[in-house]
């Protein structure tokens, strides 16, 4: 049996308490998170409030939570857009090289040279900031990095002999796509994605923070921690919570990334532990 | 003149500006078992690659490969597919790599099956099952549910055989399938071989440096060096009677079996195989043969009625 490394352990529990945190919102919160009590500002953490309350005497635990939810729900869509075009990108580069392949990679290096940020507020400016524009944008600019590295885990199953004895037995392109490169990279692919996971919710968080994420209903962390910004040296806490919690999941994910690597490259394993 | 199940014709391929096979032709026999016999370097993957129209991009073939009136290396991507795995099939040397490391034994052999038999997965399941069985792949549906890295290498080769004779194809070309095999693991391997071969009426082309495998397998053996065909026969008349030089001291290097060793030095050929593009121009084997004169400056042709030598000097 194969040692589970800390880092995806760590990892794990970070990620598992964002997921379980979203998943009771859905049923419960401690309050109302969108109820405003201004009779009730700035409270400090206690009994009632377990982390206190806003400007607008609305519970932080409660919108924590709910901010969970977009949270997770922005990371997925994000790596689903990102994969799903990219992944098609790289693999199709791989299989018929030539200019396709340097007209895919060209054009990766050009969007990888551009911020995800600006895109998103290209995006923001011609259409309207919406969590959906966030999405498609942090999407779009993290297809590139699922394109590579499909490609170049591509090339090297491309040159296997499994695949020349496919081809043998007559599987086409698209079949040596589906049933060999893919599941040959799958590993590769689930880190990459728990690692695009973390740059989506830190994306999502600044944009969020400008004003070009989540509208004003929904509760995000990037708005909360912008909107405690104002109270800093009222509320100072106010701005820790969503901060902390921001850092915890983009580092949980990080961890489960570096973990799933870990667990899924037995060479690396090997090597550590040679070297141990 | 029995059916013929393949013709080449003048098959070159080159490796930039390097012909690697020289303007090859020849032709199996319906039915029948052919050795392809050569060294390192002489040309055989890259004529059994080219057969199946499978070179990659940086090599380019030209002549002919014929089978039922088609030429493979002018047929589209398209038509090569269904034909290949389903009429022509091929099995490789290195059955450690040739298998998908994350596809299990069972799905991997019902790949074929399911391309070119259009059977749902659970039928082509219980197909690959009756193929690991009759390979005689022990504990058969077990095996199904294992990895590759679970297999031995018998094993292993057994469910390349599997796969490659799924769809009973018309041509088998075997690339050196015992090489890297144990010597007792060959002989069994060399048996399933020859009876499936038989049992499914296919043609065999058996690549391979061993001549001891050809002729305990094959009934027609052609030998190849530096690119070019230089002798071609029945397997008794070519072993028995060599009439090219390079056939004679290939047979003169292998030991008898009662022999005492070391009571003599084992023959060798003197010299060795040149790289890609340093063989001499005219006979290939000329600076390495203790018959060569000038003559052998111009490449001889292929000469003879069913036992056929391309030297200028043959044997008697």
């Amino acid at each position: 049996m194969r040692r589970v490394p800390p880092t995806l352990i760590a990892g794990g529990v970070l990620v598992g308490l964002v997921i379980v945190a979203a998943a009771i919102s859905l049923i419960w919160t401690p309050a109302d998170p969108g109820h405003v009590e201004v009779s009730q500002r700035f409270r400090p953490p206690g009994d009632a409030f377990a982390l206190g309350t806003d400007n607008l005497g609305r519970d932080v635990l409660s919108r924590l939570m709910v901010g969970a939810r977009n949270t997770l729900l922005i990371g997925i869509v994000t790596v689903l857009i990102a994969a799903g075009l990219g992944v098609p990108l790289g693999g199709i580069a791989a299989l018929y090289r030539g200019p396709f392949e340097a007209a895919t990679m060209r054009l990766a290096d050009v969007l990888l040279a551009f911020p995800a940020i600006l895109l998103a507020m290209l995006f923001a400016a011609v259409f309207r900031p919406s969590t959906v524009t966030a999405m498609a944008a942090i999407g779009i600019a993290l297809v590139p990095v699922f394109a590579r590295v499909v490609r170049g885990a591509g090339l090297q199953v491309m040159e296997q002999d499994y695949v020349t004895v496919a081809r043998t037995y007559g599987s086409g392109q698209l079949w040596i796509f589906a049933h060999h490169l893919l599941p040959n990279v799958g590993s590769v692919l689930i880190v990459q994605a728990t690692v695009a996971f973390a740059i989506a919710i830190l994306a999502e968080a600044a944009l969020s923070y400008l004003g070009l994420g989540a509208p004003q209903t929904t509760p995000s962390w990037g708005r909360m921690l912008s909107e405690a910004q104002s109270f800093l040296s009222q509320a100072p806490l106010l701005a820790l919570w969503p901060g902390l919690s921001i850092a915890l999941a983009v580092l949980g994910f990080n961890l489960l990334g570096d973990g799933l690597r870990d667990l899924l490259d037995p060479k690396l394993v090997e090597r550590v532990a040679a070297q141990a | 003149m029995t059916a013929v199940a393949l013709t080449v014709e003048n098959l070159t391929v080159r490796v930039g500006p390097i012909a690697a096979v020289q303007g090859v032709s020849f032709q199996l026999a319906a039915g029948k078992r052919t050795g392809l016999i050569g060294e390192s370097g002489s040309g055989k993957t890259l004529t059994a690659l080219a057969l199946l129209s499978l070179l990659p991009d940086t090599l380019s073939a030209s002549g002919h490969v014929i089978y039922e009136g088609m030429d493979l290396l002018t047929l589209n991507e398209r038509a090569l597919c269904r034909l290949r795995g389903d009429r022509l099939a091929m099995i490789f040397q290195e059955p450690m790599t040739a298998l998908n490391p994350v596809m299990k034994i069972g799905q991997q052999v019902a790949e074929p099956l399911q391309l070119h038999r259009g059977l749902s997965a659970a039928a082509a399941q219980a197909a690959a099952l009756r193929m690991l069985e009759h390979v005689r792949i022990p504990d058969a549906a077990e095996k199904m549910h294992a990895y590759p890295h679970q297999l031995s290498g018998g094993q292993r080769q057994r469910a390349m055989i599997a796969m490659a004779m799924a769809c009973s194809p018309a041509i088998l070309i075997a690339d050196e399938p015992t090489t890297a095999l144990d010597v007792t693991v060959q002989a069994q391997i060399l048996h399933l071989l020859s009876d499936l071969v038989d049992e499914h009426g296919s043609t065999l082309l058996l690549i391979t440096h061993d001549l001891p495998v050809v002729a305990t397998v094959c009934e027609r053996v052609i030998v190849l060096y530096g690119g070019h065909i230089v002798e071609e026969g029945t397997v008794d008349d070519v072993f028995s009677a060599p009439r090219h030089p390079y056939t004679r001291a290939l047979l003169d290097a292998i030991p008898a079996l009662d022999e005492e060793l070391p009571s003599r030095k084992l023959a060798a050929i003197p010299g060795s195989v040149p790289g890609l593009g340093q063989f001499p121009p005219g006979c290939p084997f000329r600076n390495r043969c203790p018959r060569a004169t000038h003559v052998c400056e111009t490449m001889p042709a292929l000469e003879g009625d069913g036992h056929r030598a391309a030297c200028w000097h043959p044997l008697p």
